[in-house]
């Protein structure tokens, strides 16, 4: 054998080291990330739908104005029955009158309470037998029977006539159960230990005429007594004013995403500044700089947001809310800062920082290129859990009454409305706080996604 | 230790200087007073009560008289509730906020540490699962939402038994703390449960574990000994901003259970412009704040000998 013939010069292969597929960007990569991750995706479709809600729901042709009122219908839960009964306009009503019977105490109950007519919202008359010896009789309304404890409820009216038997209530009826208590009186006017009961449930009646100016009805001509018409629909119910649900849910995200998004947004910007300043200066400027943001740390924080929005409070007639976020970028600043801070202490022992300066960079350049950049990650990651925090307190101030003014209708104020009614009409209550909840929920939930998809380091364990 | 201690209580006592001193501009620089109330007076009459309070004074010498008589602990009268000193105010009502503190940080604290625990044990099993997703929930629940549903809770409870089994609100007898206690604690726990669940994670794949295993200990002991001692130490860092977290939350707390904390107090007093009740309440509140950091901080040094303190 030859040996020319065993040896052979290499072909040199200069295609081993071609990228093959298009290199990832920092953010591509991210986002790749994000999307594989379900939950994260699912949040992120939630604060989009959420944002539509907000811009887009307003406009819906079921969506009422957010603050028109709807007499007919106040606190209605919903999918409540909506129809309402064609009545002729309300005439006054004479009463029940009878020959007071004399005589001597102990009074006795009513033998029987009765209805008069039919009880409909326009008016519930009610008559009774009269008592013996009894000098007038008071008149008493609950939603619940009054046995066991008594609970006779709201006193209506004292008819301080013997020979009258008979009322008439017009107050606010609503289209549900009600009970009247009668009471007899002695001649002192105090109550004597009995009292009789009647069980009424009102129905909702309009009249033609209420009808069509409410818009339910083409003309009077229309419409018999008696025939049924449908009142406004209200998707979520109304609330104890009688405004829609929906469009104040809808209205309310405006303050509270706008709260929630504008506020970290700005705080950040004042960390990235201040932070920045003081890590790169550095030294006696850096100390003096974090001390003081040490101190405004240590303010407590809802104290002062109540004292600031009070402060900052310019008109009676103002909305609340740049107070508000005035407040909240005074005080929320420095974790912000201080984060920042670390990262460019960090960043600037960096091997590529040392490179670029090495190539002649000047420190604008570093900053600008390589520094901002490269802390983008974590502070994208501070502003989504910052959003949550920063609903949660607006949503706190408006709930003790510190927050938002109304009528400017935010998620926190219609808790802070819907509680009081909590026990009788509780989606007052449960629709705006499952809206702060979501929203919240899902804003943790894409910050977590965030962080795993940005932040190699700060990956959980999960 | 010694050092470090002074040196932390002197810049302890320096932030509640600056949170006096920021206070005191922050509530003088809101229009108007507390004297301004719905009743008319004169002008001379106005003249008098100014000279009375020291209103006429420049701003200056009135915040040197104030911060002059807070160093005594004199807070001064309340201008809304008159003859009714600002240290009896505190007296009467911080015990109350501060012992629904303690209970609530007393259940986070323990409940974040065992569900924790257990979430860790039992890593992606149902345990796990259903604790996180509950964990979840107490993070994005407002603490007024949990006080509402809470008190419904108890409502529909009572009802049910017929007999009061919790009170729905007041202050006063042990039954009465559970409730408010538990609905303060539960966002904090929730918290402390995550953070316990990552750093159990972390310890249970370390090496110490390892050998504590491979030397054949019993599991209990590993779990007792090893785990959970010093998985704990993480949680007790974020004690003490959780404690400013919980007295915070009390708030909402105080004001649906109608409890008589410093809370409302504030609230009301911020409403008025009652200038010496927002002063005390906010340099008591900011002190105690710092005073348990610094509490916690020290703490921490003393259970965790690999902390230097300096």
């Amino acid at each position: 054998m030859n040996a020319a013939l065993s040896f052979r010069p290499i072909v040199a292969e200069r295609d081993v080291e071609v990228i093959s597929r298009p290199s990832l960007s920092y953010w591509r990569d991210a986002w790749i990330r994000l999307k594989a991750n379900r939950r994260a995706l699912v949040s992120l479709y939630i604060v989009i739908a959420l944002g539509l809600f907000t811009v887009v729901g307003p406009w819906l042709p079921f969506v009422p104005n957010h603050s028109a009122q709807d007499l007919d219908q106040i606190s209605s839960p919903p999918g409540a029955d909506r129809t309402a009964t064609i009545v002729e306009p309300y005439v006054p009503w004479s009463g029940v009158t009878v020959n007071a019977p004399g005589g001597q105490a102990p009074l006795e109950a009513p033998a029987s309470v009765s209805l008069a007519g039919e009880a409909t919202t326009q008016a519930v008359r009610i008559f009774w037998d009269p008592v013996r010896g009894a000098h007038g009789y008071r008149i008493y309304r609950n939603i619940a029977h009054p046995a066991p404890d008594d609970a006779l409820g709201m006193p209506l009216a004292d008819v301080l006539v013997p020979s009258r038997v008979s009322f008439e209530d017009r107050l606010d009826i609503k289209p549900q159960e009600y009970f009247y208590s009668v009471v007899p009186l002695d001649r002192n006017g105090r109550e004597a230990p009995v009292y009789a009961t009647l069980d009424v449930s009102a129905i909702r009646v309009i009249t033609a005429e209420e009808a069509v100016k409410r818009g339910l009805a083409g003309s009077t001509a229309d419409l018999a007594i008696g025939d049924q018409v449908e009142l406004k629909l209200h998707v979520l119910g109304t609330d104890y004013l009688g405004r829609d649900m929906l469009a104040r849910l809808m209205h309310g995200a405006r303050v509270s995403l706008f709260i929630g998004i504008v506020a970290p947004f700005l705080f950040i910007l004042v960390g990235i500044l201040y932070g920045s300043a003081a890590g790169f200066v550095g030294g006696r400027v850096d100390q003096v700089l974090m001390r003081f943001a040490d101190f405004v740390v240590a303010l407590p924080f809802l104290l002062f947001m109540i004292l600031f929005r009070i402060l900052f409070k310019i008109e009676g007639g103002d909305s609340g809310i740049a107070p508000m976020l005035i407040a909240m970028v005074i005080l929320s600043w420095p974790a912000a800062a201080r984060l920042v801070r670390g990262q460019i202490l960090q960043i600037r022992e960096e091997g590529y920082i040392s490179a670029s300066r090495l190539l002649g960079a000047k420190t604008p350049y570093l900053v600008l290129r390589h520094m901002i950049p490269n802390t983008m990650g974590v502070i994208l990651v501070t502003i989504t859990f910052a959003v949550p925090s920063a609903i949660f307190t607006e949503a706190f101030l408006s709930f003790i009454g510190m927050g938002v003014a109304p009528p400017t209708p935010s998620w926190g104020s219609m808790c802070n409305e819907g509680i009081k009614t909590m026990l009788t009409y509780p989606h007052e209550l449960i629709f705006p706080a499952l809206f702060i909840s979501i929203t919240v929920l899902a804003f943790n939930l894409l910050g977590d996604g965030l962080r795993d998809a940005l932040d190699a380091r700060m990956r959980s364990q999960e | 230790m010694i050092l470090y201690t002074i040196k932390r209580l002197i810049q302890g006592v320096i932030t509640v200087w600056f949170i006096a001193t920021a206070t005191f501009f922050a509530m003088h620089g809101v229009p108007g007073d507390p004297l301004m109330t719905d009743k008319a007076m004169s002008e001379e009459v106005r003249k008098n009560l100014d000279a009375h309070y020291g209103f006429d004074q420049p701003k200056w010498k009135q915040y040197g008289i104030y911060i002059g008589h807070m160093v005594q602990g004199d807070f001064g009268i309340s201008f809304a509730q008159e003859n009714r000193r600002v240290n009896d105010i505190l007296w009467e009502h911080f015990p109350v906020s501060a012992f629904l503190g303690i209970l609530a940080i007393t259940f986070a604290g323990l409940g974040g540490i065992l569900f924790g625990a257990l979430t860790a044990r039992y890593r992606n099993r149902m345990p796990d699962i259903v604790i996180m997703f509950l964990v979840i929930l107490g993070i994005s629940v407002p603490s007024f939402v949990f006080a509402a549903l809470g008190q419904l809770a108890l409502v529909k409870l009572n009802a049910f038994f017929g007999t009061s089994i919790l009170p729905v609100a007041g202050w006063g007898t042990l039954s009465h703390m559970i409730a408010p206690s538990l609905v303060l604690g539960l966002g904090t726990m929730a918290f402390l449960t995550r953070l316990m669940r990552s750093s159990m994670l972390e310890i249970v794949s370390s090496d110490y574990v390892r050998t504590a295993r491979s030397k054949g200990l019993p599991t209990t002991r590993i779990f007792l000994r090893h785990e959970l001692r010093n998985a704990i130490l993480p949680v007790v860092t974020v004690l003490g901003p959780s404690i400013a977290a919980i007295t915070t939350g009390g708030f909402v707390v105080e004001l649906v259970f109608a409890i008589p904390g410093l809370g409302r107090y504030f609230v009301q007093a911020v409403q008025q412009l009652d200038y010496t009740v927002i002063m005390g309440t906010t340099v008591f509140y900011g002190a105690f704040l710092v005073f348990m950091v610094i509490v916690v901080d020290l703490l921490y040094g003393l259970i965790d000998p690999r902390v230097r303190l300096e």
